[in-house]
């Protein structure tokens, strides 16, 4: 069971501060949808509104078609794991689990037997009578988890529950979660400010700024296919050029910056007084010994390695004293050049990008 | 103490200490201790002090348990001690709510003012107060028979009713603030997952904010409670012919019979027992003292 949530020009005023700003986007029965954004951008927001803790300023939120204006949270069929999983400490894991299942009226026999199937779907069996304190943070996060699957929801709101978690049970969670979701196929709206959370696990990844959606698009798209400065940035790493466009045809256009004059992929429709700006991913870039033919190159002095274990991040400093880094794989096939030797930091010009600074005017 | 000392000087810090030590052991240890060794003798004739008849025993204590009227006595006021207690905290349990969950932070500071204020009026003020309030001709009953919610002015000042109504009023607050503490502590995201789980309100109150506030509704309770049987004050002032109160009698020993042996012996008593009531309610509700400490 899932159902499609549909956000219609949805604003949040607290006061006289905008927490959203007119979003309008539609999420797919059965899509893992995140929401993607450094802290304050309006994220968590939304995610309470569309559990019915807050109402929207303006606009309309519906769920499977359904307009949810006025409806309480206990009457929506969505289901929030908050950030601290808010877990209760005073039952044992399946009172928590079954808790939804209780305020229902089901009875005492039928609640037990229900908590342990859940508890066996998220890899839990056995776990009923523990308390809990007793559990770690990944048992935790599965019993924040069944207990939300309980409700048996079309739509299920995560906010941030893995940031508790170290990494490596992280990555493993990621995993776990994008498998219960598959499995259950319940519409999984996902809150992060954790770029390689939102891509890895996300049938599609909406980047937030300012209360704004600056691009909703599947994460190869947000990572590829940035639609302006503030996706570039906020999502992977850039080398970033200051500068202007002298030229330009359909899809590429000639950019001067004070390093000199690049060609790199430009689709934006030059808008009014917008800044612009040159982005060139890391792993994008290249070093090489001899200036190539096309215009892309900044000759540059390696001044220093940094050996990050899969891949090793090669600092260049350019003759105006710029620092400019290139992303290398640690597959032994790349030459590592030595620090202080001479080479020169070239692209093409496809990967580089020419993007305005954010998404100014609001959706509507 | 190092601390103190490189704050304050030597004579600064041996001052504190001296007038700390003074103040509990000659105004708060020795009289308790007088008072416990005198419990245990026979108040006797001047000149027999000290005297052959002049020994320790139990005959103070056993007065009480072969009193039946005192017995009695001491019944009710742990029941409508125990009522004070309950009452207070149906006073006390929905404004600490509020106050803790609902209120703004602007306005806490404000609505707790408010609350302390009469608190910075004495005692004994209040309780006249309320005496006044609730007298037959009073503005209590003035302003009920003139809303027409009664035909009558009611006779408050009868029975209990007046005593449980100044003592509630009197240690409300001593309910309301571990009340206050407890809920506090209490995550919000608690109440909201219980809610967004599809509790209505009362099964929230009931299954999550009720569990979390028990040390803090248990220590009210003891406060309350104990301070209720040990108040002398509203119950000589709020109390009619037909109330009695456990500390009246200990009053009426020390200062009508002027007779401090057997006196002394019923404050030990009420205390005593007050403490073993406590401990055994404490143990039906499963709360130890560690979680009132917490």
């Amino acid at each position: 069971m899932s159902a499609t949530v549909e956000l219609d020009r949805v604003s949040a005023d607290f006061g006289s501060f905008r927490a959203v700003d007119k979003v309008s986007v539609t999420i797919g029965a059965g899509e893992f949808f995140s929401f993607l954004g450094p802290s304050g951008c309006g994220k968590t927001t939304i995610l309470r509104m569309v559990s019915g803790f807050i109402a929207p300023s303006e606009g309309h939120i519906r769920i499977g078609g359904e307009d949810m204006d006025g409806i309480r949270p206990n009457k929506r069929p969505t289901v929030l794991i908050f950030q601290n999983l808010a877990l209760f400490p005073l039952m044992p894991v399946w009172e928590n689990v079954s808790f939804s299942l209780e305020m229902r009226g089901v009875d005492k026999a039928a609640r037990r037997a229900r908590a342990e199937e859940l508890l066996k779907i998220v890899d839990l069996p056995g776990a009923g009578n523990k308390m809990i304190s007793q559990l770690s943070g990944g048992q935790k996060q599965r019993v924040a988890i069944a207990r939300a699957l309980a409700v048996e929801p079309k739509v299920m709101l995560l906010d941030e529950p893995l940031s508790a978690l170290d990494l490596k049970l992280r990555q493993h969670m990621r995993a776990e979660l994008r498998a219960i979701q598959k499995r259950t196929n319940v519409t999984f709206i996902y809150i992060t400010h954790d770029q390689g959370e939102a891509l890895a696990m996300s049938d599609r990844v909406a980047v937030m700024s300012q209360g704004r959606l600056q691009q909703v698009a599947k994460p190869e798209d947000i990572y590829n296919n940035p639609s302006n400065g503030f996706v570039a940035s906020f999502v992977g790493e850039n080398n970033v050029f200051d500068g202007r466009i002298i030229a330009s045809q359909t899809t590429t256009a000639r950019f001067e910056t004070d390093l000199g004059v690049f060609e790199a992929a430009f689709n934006t429709p030059p808008s009014s007084d917008q800044k612009l700006r040159l982005y060139v991913r890391p792993e994008y870039a290249r070093l090489v010994s001899t200036a190539p033919e096309a215009s892309n190159a900044i000759a540059v002095t390696i001044s220093d390695i940094s050996f990050e274990g899969n891949f090793i991040n090669i600092h260049a400093t350019t003759d105006q004293g710029r620092v400019l880094t290139v992303e290398t794989r640690n597959d032994g096939s790349s030459d590592i050049p030595e620090t202080g030797s001479r080479r020169y930091f070239t692209f093409d010009a496809q990967r580089a990008r020419i993007l305005a600074d954010e998404t100014q005017a609001a959706h509507s | 103490m190092k601390e103190l000392l490189r704050r304050y000087g030597l004579t600064l810090t041996i001052s504190f200490i001296v007038i700390v030590a003074f103040w509990l052991l000659v105004l708060v240890i020795l009289p308790y201790i007088y008072l416990f060794e005198a419990s245990f003798r026979l108040y006797l004739p001047i000149d027999q002090v000290n005297g052959p008849n002049d020994v320790y025993t139990l005959s103070n204590y056993s007065t009480f348990f072969v009193t039946p009227i005192h017995r009695w006595v001491f019944l009710l006021t742990i029941v409508y001690s125990s009522a004070v207690a309950a009452i207070s905290f149906v006073v006390a349990y929905p404004l600490a709510y509020y106050l803790s969950k609902v209120a703004t932070n602007k306005i806490v500071p404000t609505l707790f003012l408010i609350i302390m204020i009469p608190l910075w009026v004495s005692e004994i003020l209040r309780s006249f107060a309320w005496f006044i309030i609730l007298s037959l001709k009073g503005p209590l009953n003035f302003a009920l028979v003139g809303l027409g919610i009664i035909e009558e002015p009611i006779r408050w000042i009868s029975g209990f009713q007046s005593v449980i109504i100044g003592l509630v009023y009197t240690y409300v607050l001593f309910m309301l603030f571990p009340l206050y503490n407890a809920i506090q502590s209490l995550d919000t995201n608690q109440i909201e997952a219980a809610g967004d789980l599809g509790a209505p309100w009362w099964k929230i109150h009931w299954r999550v904010i009720l569990p979390h506030a028990k040390p803090g509704i248990a220590s009210g309770s003891v406060m309350v409670f104990m301070l209720s049987a040990g108040s002398i004050l509203v119950p000589s002032l709020l109390g009619s012919t037909n109330s009695r109160w456990f500390t009246e009698i200990i009053q009426q020993w020390m200062f009508e019979s002027q007779d401090w042996n057997t006196g002394s012996a019923y404050a030990f008593l009420l205390l005593l027992l007050c403490t073993g009531f406590v401990s055994l309610v404490m143990r039906l509700f499963r709360v130890s003292l560690s979680d009132i400490a917490r």
